[in-house]
This record gives C-alpha cells, sequence and structure tokens, in this order.
C-alpha cells in the first residue's frame, strides 16, 4: 500500500480541500448567489472572509460593515458569489443600514441565504432568522461563535434546533476556521437542492391575524402564482409598508 | 401583469388591516418572540455557573464606571501614542536614510550619466521622487504601529465602551451617541469615519457625525503634530521631561479637537440643525482576545498599505507642484516666493507665516506632505544652507536640523503652537471632502463641512496670536 495521507482529515468525506478555490474579487460567470445575513456582531465578515479569501475588516463593535461587501468562491466546479450583508436585529425596521439587507434577500433574490447567529445568545437572535425564514426557503444557519458559547457553558442541541428550524445547521467558530468546510458543503447541498428545506413559519399569532394573512397570500398568489415569498408580502403589506405597495406596483416583486 | 390586479391586492389589504386594528405590528413582534422562545428553549441548555459573563461585566464595571472611565480612555490613547512615537522614530531615519540619503543621489547620478535634461530631472527626481520618498519614510513607521494597536483595541471590543463612556457628552451636544464610534475611525482616517456615519439612522445626527468628523486628528496629521511638537514644545523644558512634554502636547491637540467637534455639534443643534436627539440601544458586545499576529498582519496590509498608497498617490503630483513652482518664474520671483510674500501679511495676524499657508494650500490632496513642503520653501525664501536647491523637497535626517531651519526661518514657539492648531483646524483632505460629498449628496454640506474648520483655524489662531503677542 502506497497511498499517502498526509493527515487523517483527507479520508474524511467532508475534507474536499481540492474543491474549495477561494476566488477573492473575482465575481465573474457565477452560478450561485449566497447572501450572509445577520445580527450585528456575530462575525459575519469573518465568515465571510473564511469563505472568499477577502480581507474585509472585521472589528468586535455592532456595525462594522455598513455596505454590503462581495466576494466569491468556488467549489466543486461550482461558482458562488457571497454577499456580506450589514448587521440587523429585525427586517421590520427602516433604518439604512437595515434596508440593505432587507432588499438584497428579498430583491437580490439570492439562492441560499446564510444566517449567522451568536451560539451564546441565541434566543434574542432568532427573531432575525425567523423573520427570515418568512421570505426565503433556502437558507442555512451558520451557528458561529461556537468557542465563545463553550466558555459561558451554553451548549446547544444542533439537531433539535435544524429540525424545529426547518432548515441545516452548521456549528462553526470562523474565527479559528473551525466548522467552515462543512458550511461550504452544506451552503453547495442547499443551493444544488440535494437539501431541500422546509423552514418554520412564525405560529404564534392570533387567529385573526392568521386568517388575514392566508386570505391575502391566497389572493397574492393567484394574481401572481411563481412569487416566492407571498407570505411575508402579506405581512408587509397588513402592516402598510409603502416600499413594498411600491415594489409590487414596478412588479420589481415578481421579476423571476 | 395588470394594473388592475395590484390594485386588487392593496385594497383588499387595507380593508384587512382595518378590521385586525392597530395591534398587528405588535402582535407579529410578539408571536415572532414566541416562537424564539420556544425554540431556543427547546435547543439550548446553559450551565448556571455563568463565570465569563461576571468577568464581562467586571471589566465593564471598571471600563465604563464614572470615576475610571475617563482616566482610562485618556491612559490607553497616551500609550499608544507614546509607543507610536517612540516607536517610530528608529525605522523613520533608517527609512529616510535609505531612500533620501542613498537612493537619491544614486537616482541623480543615473540621471546625470544618461544626460537627462536638467528639468526633467528635477521634475522626477527633486520632485515627484523626494516627494513620495518623503511620505513612506514619515508615514509608514507611525502607521505601522498606530493601525495595528488601533485594531486591536477595537477586536478586543474597546471601541463601543468609549462610545458608552462619552454617550452623556453627546446627548448634551444634540447629537448622535454613535458618533463616538464614527469619531473614534476618525483618529485613523477622516474618509473612513466619514463612511462610517451610515450606523446613524437619523440624518440630521449623520450630518452633524460628517461635517464634525475632521476634528478627530487624522493619521496623515499625528507625524506633523509629533514633529513640531518635539522640536519646539520639547525644548522648552529641561531635556529629561521634552518627551513628556511634547506627548502632552499632542494628546493636548487631540483632547482640544474633542472638544471643538462637541463644540460644533452643539452649536450645529442649535442653529441650522436643529432637532431631537434621537434614543438608541448600544449593544455591549463581550470581550474578545483578538488574535493577534491575525489582527496586526491584517490591518497591515488592509490599513497601512492602503492609506500609505492613496498618500503615494497624491503626494507625487503634489511634489511636482512643489517643483514647478519654485522653478517658474515671473519676473524676478518664482510663483512660489511671489504667492509667499503676497500671503505672509496674513499669515503674520494669524500667528504664522506666508510658507505655512502655502503650504497648506498645494497639500489639500494629502495633509501628510505640509511639513516637508513647508521646509522646503522654507529654505528656499531664507537662502539658508541645507537644502538641495529651488523645489527640492527634502528631509533632514535630524529633528535638530530640522528645527535649526524653521528657526533660521523666524520661527518661534507661537509659530509652532499656530501650526499645530491650524494642523487641527482646516478643511479635510480632498479624499475627504469627496467622500463627504458621496455620502451627502449635497454641495451645500460638503461645503460647509469643508470651509467652517477653515474659519475656525483662521480664528483661533488669530486670537492666540493677538493674546500671545500682548503677554510676551
Amino acid at each position: 500500500m502506497d497511498n499517502k495521507v498526509s493527515s487523517a482529515c483527507e479520508t474524511c468525506s467532508h475534507y474536499n480541500a481540492k474543491g474549495l478555490k477561494k476566488l477573492g474579487l473575482n465575481t465573474d460567470n457565477i452560478d450561485f448567489v449566497v447572501a450572509l445575513a445577520g445580527n450585528p456582531n456575530t462575525g459575519k465578515s469573518t465568515v465571510f472572509n473564511a469563505l472568499t479569501g477577502l480581507r474585509q475588516h472585521t472589528g468586535n463593535w455592532p456595525g462594522k460593515t455598513v455596505i454590503r461587501a462581495e466576494g466569491a468562491f468556488e467549489y466543486n466546479d461550482q461558482k458562488f458569489k457571497l454577499v456580506d450583508l450589514p448587521g440587523t436585529y429585525s427586517l421590520l425596521s427602516t433604518s439604512q443600514d437595515e434596508e440593505v439587507a432587507r432588499n438584497f434577500i428579498l430583491f437580490g433574490k439570492p439562492d441560499v441565504t446564510v444566517i449567522v447567529v451568536d451560539a451564546s445568545r441565541l434566543e434574542r437572535n432568532l427573531n432575525l432568522v425567523l423573520q427570515i425564514l418568512e421570505i426565503t426557503d433556502k437558507a442555512v444557519l451558520c451557528l458561529n461563535l461556537m468557542d465563545e458559547a463553550k466558555r459561558n457553558n451554553v451548549s446547544i442541541d444542533e439537531r433539535t434546533l435544524a429540525r424545529d428550524l426547518g432548515i441545516p445547521v452548521v456549528p462553526t467558530s470562523a474565527r479559528f476556521n473551525e466548522g467552515i468546510p462543512d458550511l461550504i458543503q452544506t451552503i453547495n447541498e442547499v443551493a444544488t437542492g440535494k437539501i431541500i428545506c422546509k423552514p418554520h413559519r412564525i405560529k404564534n399569532v392570533p387567529k385573526n391575524i392568521e386568517n388575514a394573512i392566508k386570505t391575502l397570500t391566497n389572493e397574492i398568489e393567484e394574481q401572481y402564482p411563481s412569487i416566492p415569498n407571498s407570505r411575508w408580502i402579506a405581512f408587509r403589506l397588513l402592516e402598510g409598508d409603502t416600499h413594498i405597495i411600491d415594489a409590487l406596483k414596478t412588479g420589481e416583486l415578481v421579476q423571476s | 401583469m395588470s394594473k388592475h390586479s395590484i390594485e386588487n391586492i392593496i385594497a383588499l389589504s387595507s380593508d384587512l388591516r382595518w378590521k385586525i386594528g392597530d395591534d398587528f405590528h405588535d402582535e407579529l413582534a410578539e408571536g415572532i418572540y414566541a416562537d424564539a422562545s420556544e425554540i431556543a428553549g427547546a435547543a439550548v441548555s446553559t450551565d448556571t455557573q455563568k463565570k465569563r459573563f461576571r468577568l464581562d461585566a467586571k471589566i465593564d464595571k471598571i471600563v465604563t464606571s464614572r470615576t475610571w472611565g475617563f482616566p482610562i480612555m485618556f491612559l490607553i490613547l497616551g500609550v499608544i501614542l507614546w509607543l507610536t512615537i517612540i516607536g517610530a522614530n528608529y525605522p523613520s531615519s533608517m527609512l529616510a536614510q535609505l531612500l533620501l540619503d542613498t537612493i537619491h543621489p544614486i537616482l541623480k547620478g543615473f540621471a546625470t550619466n544618461i544626460g537627462m535634461p536638467w528639468w526633467l530631472d528635477g521634475f522626477l527626481i527633486d520632485g515627484v521622487y523626494l516627494a513620495v520618498a518623503w511620505v513612506i519614510a514619515v508615514m509608514l513607521p507611525p502607521m505601522a504601529i498606530f493601525f495595528p494597536m488601533f485594531t486591536l483595541l477595537e477586536d478586543f471590543g474597546y471601541l463601543p465602551r468609549v462610545a458608552f463612556n462619552l454617550d452623556y457628552l453627546f446627548k448634551k451636544s444634540g447629537a448622535h451617541g454613535k458618533q463616538a464610534l464614527t469619531m473614534s475611525m476618525g483618529f485613523g482616517c477622516n474618509a473612513a469615519g466619514v463612511v462610517a456615519t451610515r450606523i446613524i439612522d437619523s440624518p440630521r445626527e449623520r450630518l452633524i457625525a460628517i461635517i464634525t468628523n475632521n476634528f478627530s486628528l487624522c493619521n496623515g496629521r499625528w507625524p506633523t503634530q509629533i514633529l513640531i511638537a518635539t522640536i519646539f514644545i520639547g525644548a522648552v523644558v529641561p531635556a529629561s521631561f521634552s518627551s513628556i512634554a511634547s506627548l502632552s502636547a499632542v494628546i493636548g491637540i487631540a483632547i482640544l479637537g474633542i472638544f471643538f467637534m462637541f463644540f460644533t455639534s452643539w452649536a450645529l443643534t442649535k442653529t441650522v440643525l436643529k432637532g431631537e436627539v434621537s434614543t438608541f440601544n448600544l449593544e455591549l458586545p463581550p470581550y474578545r482576545p483578538p488574535r493577534f499576529w491575525k489582527t496586526i498582519y491584517t490591518s497591515l496590509i488592509d490599513r497601512t498599505l492602503i492609506v500609505l498608497w492613496r498618500a503615494i498617490l497624491f503626494a507625487a503630483p503634489a511634489g511636482a507642484v512643489i517643483w514647478l513652482i519654485s522653478n517658474i518664474y515671473i519676473g524676478n520671483e518664482s510663483i512660489a516666493t511671489w504667492t509667499i510674500h503676497s500671503l505672509d501679511g496674513f499669515g503674520f495676524l494669524l500667528g504664522m507665516n506666508g510658507v505655512i499657508l502655502l503650504a497648506y494650500i498645494v497639500a489639500i490632496p494629502a495633509n501628510e506632505i505640509v511639513i516637508p513642503t513647508i521646509l522646503m520653501l522654507t529654505v528656499m525664501t531664507t537662502g539658508i544652507p541645507g537644502g538641495e536647491g529651488a523645489g527640492v523637497m527634502f528631509e533632514l535626517d535630524s529633528v535638530t536640523a530640522t528645527g535649526d531651519i524653521l528657526r533660521a526661518g523666524g520661527w518661534t514657539l507661537l509659530t509652532a503652537v499656530n501650526l499645530m492648531l491650524f494642523s487641527l483646524l482646516h478643511n479635510p483632505c480632498s479624499t475627504t471632502i469627496y467622500t463627504i460629498y458621496k455620502e451627502t449628496k449635497s454641495v451645500k454640506w460638503t461645503t460647509v463641512a469643508s470651509i467652517l474648520p477653515v474659519i475656525m483655524g483662521f480664528v483661533i489662531t488669530f486670537l492666540v496670536a493677538q493674546i500671545w503677542r500682548l503677554v510676551f
């Protein structure tokens, strides 16, 4: 036997270092668009850097990224464009940096949305996760800052979380590059349709509101059968969001 | 798609909205929180001993306390500046020796050998090359020390604590507390600080943050402050105290800048930018031990080299301009001499001179080249030996030699103090002005942000000069 194996990792099915090519800023001929969303200061830019090989500046304060940054990586001969969005606590408010994220997830129609959360503050972070899952079907939860969670004695049952949210969950410590190969693999599987998500829909709303949402959602789907996020549009219309009304009028929401 | 169907949907939605009442937003938000709590409850388990949280809280209790918050802030600023001043000296003089004393003569010799015409040789080697070399020698070492230290502090999580400490003062002056963050970014580079103001939601408060960012001494101005303080302020006290004295002078100027920032914010909110202070939540992130070498590496690559490159891009043409205005004659005087003489009267009123004012005009693209321009113009107009001829930017390897030239040019302690003040209070560099325009999309506010500090600079230096001359 003459098989040269320099480390045990190479025999693992997840090991695919050859398959990964960090493309930096080269975003030509892209097969898939991946958005990075999440609360401020959860390490989105660090994940972005780990995937693209770029050195988008990171810093330990909320609001570091104010404009969206783009980069690319190649995995198994497929090119992924990665868009690092400014951190937001919610998609329901309308400040300038939050709007960048909101508009991109809604109008940019990313193939996969990676939601980066702080593992030691999961409950607070889930607020945004649940809102994003109303908009998109293809998402991956990146459970980042696992090192800090461990230090804080917080442990998370990833399988339960994945089942409840209906999307794959990948624990990472992006600062130390831990979990990044798994994340890439999962992004790839969601993008290519190997993993089908069944995202959680917000449940704890009063009956009358749920009925109103259903009525409106049905109406929207009847008019635009191809629309991907009718339920969220219904939410926004019921809230009286003028941006969404305008977007409907201009047809921005329904272009494929 | 038909207009009709869209109208239908909108009509239906307002009908339904009316039926479910005003509580929709709150009910939805509550629903989301309830779901989040259920899901997190099922997946997360926490050990009850929360040791780390308590350590974070303990550190915060000290660094954001009323008594210790400010002293610790100034102490950290002081230590960083001290390390920058002390540490930059040695590599700076090595670089100067290499680029100016060794490579420059070689280039000159080469130019003579291939028979390059004197004007091309002067323009390229004495103008463009020397400007670039000077900027590298003077800027690279302090930046390579200052930026990584600043980045380490940022990665550790100290900046939001600074914002927390200063929040009260910002509220008092009618500005947004997050302006503390953009102000801190401005200490590195004002253009970066202006871009960072996007974290401020309210347009009024954001405008205040943009206009006042220039009061943060930027990286291009630190070396000027440090050099002048070392030569003139350090000289008035006994030698053993000179480095402490010059350090305090530089910190004093930086604090004065923060004072002017508060003052201008306050003045703006009382006059043209009236409005309510908006409240906001500031998350104090956990302290994270920085990954030392990685941070050093990325801050060197990202910040230091990018800023240095920009300085070089601006220094090269500026060097050419300096050489040209010193070598193109109208009648008996070069353009530079003529301008200096006409600015001298005004300069005297401000406790400075025509040389400094002309240097600031030439250095609008990049603040970094103010000092070499001043030196070169001083040598040229006073005719003292030490320079290398008309239009040649040079750096003297010793601080004493620089001081001798400036004193021969008629400089006093007043000139030095006012130059330091004017370096703090003058128009932003061209990159920052352009960034302000891009961010505000308003010629009016760009003009205000550019002119306001110069006017303040004129007023302050004028007052200082008059009072100084009365007293001494």
